[in-house]
């Protein structure tokens, strides 16, 4: 791991042991949770996507392999949470290899239809499979795991929870990034030619990590079905996966942190909107939540026209232009530490 | 009737709601050759060029009570408008296209639309009357609606309208010009640009019929983009992408095998049916089961 | 034992009804740099690519070391020695130089996925052995002031020189070296040769196809001249250059 991302990892850890202390309404600690959770799902993505070069459109079917796992084996079988998302997530591991060794040999636009003909699948049958899913009425009764024999109760409890998630899932994407496997799967993304020519198998290597994003996507579900105690077809439509690849694209596709950035601003913005909502019906807008989905729309074009790398290095250029402000004394007058900060920056995290 | 009689009579029955929807997934792929070979671009949001027509369509004969004619004309236009505007938007301006860029800029498209059609038309269904009587028409026990008719008829003009631009017209030999050799056609002289242009804006015409044909029988909604884009981007694999006679025939086969499977297997599985159609030849014959395995070794999958 | 480090037996490959390899036997000597050269078109990279796994032979086989390679997969064929570079150079420009070579290290080191996932790089000495040695590659090429750059962003000279250095990191028994020179201006051409000539005193084979005549027949042990998929001729370069069908062949006989 390199050291500013060691850095930026213990930032987080701080603000995550923080904000419980600074937010203390249950209703946004629950947002954060939500941002949590995709964001658990979009480093998945972001590390098939941004790395591999690999795109998904289905990551949403595995989240719900992973809720409907855990939701069916605790709810209906009373299995351990614990056991239930390791079961959910070897679930996921199989159809992740059952679908990937096929379609990864396929490139660009098909790999994407294929992907988002899989996720409709899994939601169909989410729906149709009333014998075991609930069909649209779902599954109610999953229980809170319990961790070191406490129940995760409050907001707070399971907030700290899923955020430790988040973050050992930042630190393996990090140690993975920076070792024989990760190059391997940023050579692909550079020539696949290359990187067979080097002994990499291609192939195979587009499986693992289609599997690896399949792991952090399927605890992302499981997670997500303990918190809220039920589910249902609903937030597993195809929307959703759309709705991770956004994440991952406005955040920045070719850097965990830009994958972070855009769950967390992406999660937050319904909260946001209704927020600003307030505000424009003093100006004599009625501003609706169904607007959300155009709103997302725009936003996800606007990115994709204007900062095609998304706004995480947009972001960063702007902290660090700010630090070099603050840095500059009349004589060294900010050239040193601004742009060199700035260039550093870009050669590394690529 | 005996039981054997019977079983023909459902077995006629599917056929015709099969080729009803085979119809849509024809014009669908049709839209997505279209784009895909002027561009190379496959366009996540050929299905709301559908929805759109038909919610275009049901305000101006179901509120402002048009003639379906003139209905169907505006309809049509509106939607080459959005099409050309996506275009000149959204897939023009972009100087350093990646496939991975291009995709998502086609999904931000599709989002906008559902998210601006849901603000227009709201999030329930909408009826809208069939083009003449929506009594069913017996046909040797099982029965079929004359909008099936319609909607068969107004496909066989489409075909025959494309067949006609593309053969017989300087526009539309320009057209396959471009997409056989790109550079070659602009060196002859050909506005390559404008002919994208084009592209995007007959792709959304003949999305709009797709809507506007199939509302009366299916009742439209502003999410149903998806499916019926997934569905005919199957029908535009099966037959080999960028063959349009072939997604013809693909589209009505993947529509007869669809209410086939609805009707033998599971009613509830149904929209999965396609789906895995899809999957199916993607993973095993990706140039279509109407394309050369020779020319699919030249083509990147 | 011969002393081929290769050996092509009766090699054919049509691509449809095109011949693009006919009844091609040719053997690549141990230690020695080996040269291919002929017209455009005349198949030069095509038989890279069967010996490299990329493409399948049509019929007839191909042994490295006595052990018939054809049917393999690339990635396998470079695991038992034999690595290459591309005519239009395929360095991976997302990376930085040091990176594109610590690539080359891949077959030399061993963690998996979930390994890699839970120990730290700091913590792991083989990401420090294949640090050094992508270093030590680095060295070897005087490409040091660069390592942090990325590779994309390379003059054109440089990137072919980082593809070699990539292949070489694997420690291949046979280097192929697909048109190393075209490109590149006179005196980068130079230093070319000369590093063709560093690599075979590391006792690795090479074979190459190059258009630069001078520079084959400057540096080669051994030249082969192929057109239309077939074999005209072999020998020294002092032999090929008084051959007269070559001197047709390359004049438009």
């Amino acid at each position: 791991m390199k050291g500013k991302n060691s850095a930026g990892l213990i930032a987080l850890i701080l603000a995550v042991i923080l904000l419980p202390y600074i937010i203390t309404n249950d209703y946004y600690l629950g947002a954060l949770i939500f941002a949590g959770l995709n964001s658990l799902a979009c480093i998945g993505l972001c590390m098939l996507m941004g790395y591999a070069g690999q795109i998904s459109i289905g990551h949403g079917a595995f989240v719900a392999i992973g809720a409907y796992g855990s939701g069916i084996l605790t709810a209906s079988f009373a299995w351990s949470p614990w056991l239930a998302m390791f079961c959910s997530l070897i679930m996921a591991v199989v159809v992740a290899i059952v679908l990937g060794i096929p379609a990864l040999r396929l490139k660009g636009h098909y790999l994407a239809m294929a992907t988002l003909g899989f996720a409709s699948i899994v939601h169909v049958v989410s729906v149709a499979a009333v014998d075991l899913t609930g069909g649209p009425s779902g599954i109610v009764n999953i229980p809170r795991p319990k961790l070191f024999g406490y129940l995760l109760q409050t907001d707070t409890q399971y907030f700290y929870f899923v955020w430790a998630v988040v973050i050992i899932g930042i630190y393996c994407a990090f140690n993975l990034i920076d070792s024989r496997v990760g190059r391997g799967l940023r050579a692909l993304h550079g020539s696949e030619d290359a990187a067979a020519s080097l002994g990499i198998p291609v192939t195979w290597y587009k499986v693992q990590v289609f599997i690896l994003s399949a792991v952090y996507a399927s605890v992302s579900g499981s997670l997500y079905a303990y918190y809220v105690n039920y589910i249902d077809p609903g937030p597993f439509d195809i929307s959703y996966s759309v709705l991770l690849v956004t994440m991952v694209a406005v955040g920045g596709l070719h850097n965990i942190w830009g994958a972070l950035t855009g769950a967390i601003v992406l999660s937050l913005l319904p909260e946001f909107l209704s927020f600003v909502s307030d505000y424009l019906r003093f100006f004599g807008i009625e501003y609706q939540q169904d607007y959300d989905t155009l709103v997302y729309g725009l936003i996800l074009l606007f990115i994709m026209l204007f900062l095609p790398e998304g706004i995480f290095p947009s972001l960063r250029g702007a902290v660090a232009g700010i630090i070099a402000l603050f840095k500059k004394t009349p004589r060294m007058s900010g050239q040193n530490s601004g742009p060199i900060a700035g260039r550093r920056f870009s050669g590394h995290d690529k | 009737m005996n039981p054997a009689e019977a079983n023909l009579v459902d077995l006629v029955q599917f056929f015709f709601m099969g080729i009803q929807r085979g119809c849509i997934y024809a014009m669908v792929a049709m839209g997505f050759n279209m784009i895909y070979n002027a561009t190379g671009i496959i366009n996540f949001a050929q299905g709301e060029f559908v929805v759109l027509g038909g919610l275009m369509m049901v305000s101006l004969t179901m509120a402002l009570h048009l003639p379906i004619v003139l209905a169907f004309i505006l309809t049509v236009l509106f939607v080459v408008v959005v099409g050309v505007l996506m275009e000149r938007l959204t897939i023009n301006p972009v100087k350093q296209p990646t496939v991975l860029r291009l995709i998502i800029i086609t999904i931000a498209v599709s989002i906008i639309t559902k998210g601006a059609a849901m603000m227009f038309w709201g999030k329930g269904s909408h009826y809208m009357n069939h083009f003449s009587s929506a009594e069913p028409l017996d046909f040797h026990g099982a029965t079929i609606l004359p909008q099936t008719l319609w909607i068969m008829g107004i496909l066989l003009l489409v075909v025959a309208a494309y067949v006609f631009f593309f053969n017989f017209t300087m526009t539309g030999k320009c057209m396959r010009a471009c997409s056989i050799n790109r550079d070659a056609a602009r060196l002859a002289g050909i506005d390559d640009r404008k002919m994208v242009m084009l592209s995007f804006a007959l792709s959304a015409g003949i999305g709009a019929v797709a809507g506007i044909i199939i509302t009366p029988v299916i009742q439209m909604d502003y999410t149903r983009g998806a499916m019926l884009g997934l569905k005919g981007f199957g029908a535009a694999v099966l037959g080999g992408l960028g063959n349009s006679t072939g997604a013809v025939a693909a589209g009505v086969l993947l529509g007869v095998l669809e209410a086939l499977g609805a009707g033998y297997i599971s009613s509830h599985y149904m929209d999965a049916i396609a789906l895995v159609i899809l999957l199916f030849v993607l993973f095993i014959r990706p140039s279509g089961i109407f394309g050369s395995s020779e020319a699919m070794r030249l083509k990147e999958f | 034992m011969t002393n081929n480090i290769l050996e092509l037996d009766h090699l054919r490959k049509n691509f449809g009804g095109v011949v693009a390899v006919s009844d091609l036997s040719l053997n690549i000597a141990k230690g020695a740099i080996s040269s291919l050269i002929g017209p455009n078109g005349a198949g030069k990279t095509t038989i890279f690519n069967l010996v490299t796994g990329f493409a399948q032979p049509s019929g007839g086989h191909i042994n490295f070391s006595d052990r018939r390679i054809n049917g393999m997969k690339p990635h396998a064929i470079a695991g038992i020695g034999i690595s290459r570079t591309f005519q239009n150079v395929q360095i991976f420009p997302n990376m930085s130089v040091l990176e594109n070579i610590m690539v080359g290290r891949y077959l030399r080191s061993r963690a998996g996925m979930l390994y890699s996932c839970i120990f730290p790089p700091i913590l792991r000495n083989e990401e420090k052995r294949i640090r050094e040695d992508a270093e030590k590659q680095l060295h070897f090429l005087e490409l040091e002031q660069y390592a942090d750059t990325p590779a994309g962003s390379l003059p054109l000279g440089n990137q072919r020189m980082l593809e070699i250095a990539r292949a070489l990191a694997l420690e291949p028994g046979l280097l192929l070296l697909d048109e190393p020179a075209s490109g590149l201006n006179a005196r980068e051409t130079i230093a070319m040769g000369e590093l063709i000539g560093k690599i075979k005193e590391m006792n690795v084979s090479v074979w190459l196809v190059e258009h630069d005549m001078d520079l084959v027949m400057d540096i080669s042990d051994y030249v082969a001249v192929i057109n239309f998929g077939g074999l005209i001729a072999q020998g020294t370069p002092a032999e090929i250059q008084r051959n007269p069908e070559v001197i047709s062949a390359y004049l438009g006989g």
